[in-house]
């Protein structure tokens, strides 16, 4: 019987062509929107991740609750015995660790006065013993003059400060700012490359250090304000984010120690958990949308379809098929049409989103004085929801569709069968 | 000879408007196996709701009418249902074919639903075929057959379950006089060897010349019942 109404199906075009175009297109659309959403989205928040979040953050308590000064007095100590530790517990995640601070550079003039000064906030990051850093942070896109550092005590400057400073490249300033005990603390650096963000909070005055010169300026051994986590070949997830920090932080739940060390996911900094639940949702309103949108398309074709099928509705009623046979063959029929539109609309979106994750659309002209930290570069990413997000709204709204345009069979009479039948 | 349909004091009311129009008033009949029976009479006459109610398409307002020990009344849509698919057969006066499929595929689909398996399926669907002439059309569309031919398919897809009642309604009434002949033979070849019952609705005088019994019925009631010989 199933063979039977497929057949049927298939060679009436009128009644298979145009629903699975319909579904087709629709579940197209909703798996390339799901992956492009997905790579945006993602791209966002990875992007901030790597700059200043991480997927899972460690620092001491008491410097989260002051974490907008970068209160360097409070970082974390030991800092080998943790990541050893942290290496340990959580071996799916990369440990980087950072100094944020604030201070004063001044670069003096041959005479050793000063020259020119400005506002830098500052980042150590790992430069020296390897590129994981630079890559992560995607240093390289923004190297706009000299290199980077290779040697202690060179730095990167943005390109707008050491223009606004007149430096020049291999040029010596003067980091004044305050050391973890709170005394002042000086420190000479090299400037070896300049960087442009196209972000204008960074672009104002950033400077990035090796993490080891930042640690000697700072009278900082063996400390660093944040030990930041990525998993590793993985994009954030927030379950998994969550589930760390909470096995992490069980550790030091009966401790009053505000220094105790303190994870907390990335949904849980910089308002990024709205950032991520949206991401969340958003995936859950393309369906919604596409499932309406696509039920009403088809319900009209099933109405349609029904008024075509009039008469072969009416003879199976007198040839002995009842009413609830009849009704679920159809939707039996249009679950066929939601697969097959659903297989056809799967394999289109994900060619698109493979090219468009391959490939991506180029925006950083477009974004180059753009305040936000979005990726420049817009990309879908297809992951393993990508291969099945398309079936529920093509499968679902086809269903739909049938079961509403359906139930005209039940309105007939079968006591006028003979009159419809004749007419 | 075994009675497969008996109609007892049948009423037949249906409402119009805030009035009712009394269909059937009264119809007293009995059906045998194998007969070969018309009703006739002109429109308005009755002779559909009663093929109707016979079929289990419909149900009596009063009195009672027992389809193959079944009272058709009494049935739920559902089991009316399976009446009609396993022990009845339809012929329509326009054929009602399914258009997207061969001749064949509208001959198995009564079968395909009393779910038997493929093998039978298709040795009855080719026996029937056979009875009415049409072996060389079964990959055919409808649209690729004349009206004869149409109405010969219908004939087989109302035989191919060997049903015991076939009820017919019009049957001729878009042929020609040539196919009309050739469809009623056909009809008449069946019920001799198969020994069906054949009830017809009619008011075309070519069927009622092959008919061996006339039940003529007039607003609603039967004014005449005679075997032809």
């Amino acid at each position: 019987m199933i063979k039977f109404l497929f057949d049927g199906l298939m060679r009436d075009k009128s009644r298979s062509l145009l629903p699975i175009i319909v579904v087709a297109l629709g579940v197209m659309m909703t798996v390339f929107l799901q992956s492009y959403m997905n790579g945006v989205m993602g791209d966002s928040i990875e992007a901030s991740a790597n700059f200043t979040t991480g997927h899972v953050k460690v620092m001491t308590r008491a410097y989260n609750q002051n974490i907008s000064q970068m209160p360097n007095d409070m970082a974390l100590l030991g800092v080998d015995t943790l990541l050893q530790k942290l290496n340990k517990q959580y071996p799916d995640v990369t440990w980087a660790e950072r100094i944020q601070f604030a201070g004063l550079l001044d670069a003096p003039d041959s005479k050793g006065h000063t020259r020119s000064q400005g506002n830098v906030t500052g980042m150590g990051i790992s430069l020296l013993k390897s590129n994981e850093e630079i890559d992560r942070m995607n240093l390289r896109n923004n190297l706009v003059s000299g290199r980077f550092p290779n040697k202690p005590d060179e730095i990167l400057l943005s390109d707008q400060l050491f223009h606004k400073m007149n430096l020049k490249l291999g040029d010596e300033v003067t980091l004044i700012s305050s050391s973890m005990y709170g005394d002042m603390a000086m420190y000479n650096f090299h400037v070896s490359g300049t960087l442009h963000f196209g972000i204008n909070v960074l672009d104002r005055g950033t400077m990035i250090a090796d993490i080891s010169d930042v640690r000697s300026a700072l009278n900082m051994e063996n400390a660093a304000g944040e030990i930041l986590g990525f998993f590793r070949g993985k994009r954030y997830d927030d379950k998994m984010a969550i589930t760390y920090a909470d096995n992490f932080n069980k550790q030091y739940a009966t401790s009053k120690d505000k220094y105790a060390p303190e994870m907390l996911p990335l949904s849980d900094m910089n308002n990024m958990g709205f950032f991520v639940a949206y991401d969340n949702e958003v995936q859950k309103i393309i369906i919604m949308v596409f499932i309406i949108a696509m039920a009403v398309v088809l319900w009209n074709a099933g109405l349609i379809g029904g008024l075509r099928r009039y008469g072969e509705f009416g003879l199976r009623l007198a040839i002995g098929e009842s009413k609830h046979e009849i009704y679920r063959s159809l939707v039996a029929e249009s679950l066929l049409v939601g697969i097959i539109g659903s297989l056809i609309g799967v394999l289109l979106g994900l060619f698109i989103s493979y090219f468009m994750e391959k490939y991506g659309i180029d925006t950083s002209e477009m974004m180059k004085d753009s305040t936000f930290m979005l990726p420049t570069v817009l990309r879908a990413h297809i992951t393993a929801t990508t291969y099945f997000i398309g079936f529920i709204p093509g499968i679902i709204s086809t269903v739909i569709g049938a079961m509403l345009a359906g139930i005209g069979i039940y309105k007939r009479q079968t006591a006028n069968l003979f009159k419809e039948l004749e007419s | 000879m075994k009675t497969i349909v008996e109609v007892k004091s049948l009423v037949k009311n249906f409402p119009i408007g805030t009035g009712i129009f009394t269909a059937l008033n009264g119809v007293n009949i009995e059906f045998s196996e194998g007969e070969f029976a018309g009703l006739v009479g002109p429109s308005g006459s009755g002779k559909t709701t009663l093929l109707n109610i016979i079929g289990s398409l419909d149900i009596p307002s009063e009195g009672e009418v027992i389809v193959l020990n079944k009272s058709v009344g009494k049935l739920s849509p559902r089991q009316a249902a399976q009446l009609r698919k396993e022990e009845l057969g339809f012929i329509f006066q326009n054929y009602n074919l399914l258009p997207v499929y061969t001749v064949f595929e509208n001959v198995e689909f009564p079968l395909l639903l009393l779910k038997m398996n493929t093998e039978e399926r298709k040795k009855r669907v080719m026996e029937t075929l056979e009875w009415v002439g049409l072996t060389e059309k079964v990959n055919s569309r409808p649209s690729q057959l004349s009206g004869g031919e149409c109405q010969r398919v219908a004939i087989a897809r109302a035989m191919v379950k060997r049903p015991l009642l076939v009820l017919a309604d019009e049957p001729t009434a878009n042929l020609d006089s040539a196919n009309s002949h050739n469809i009623l033979q056909t009809m008449e070849k069946l019920n001799t060897e198969l020994k069906t019952t054949f009830i017809f609705a009619t008011h075309d005088e070519k069927v009622i010349g092959y008919l061996r019994r006339i039940i003529r019925l007039k607003d609603g009631k039967i004014v005449e019942d005679k075997a032809v010989d």
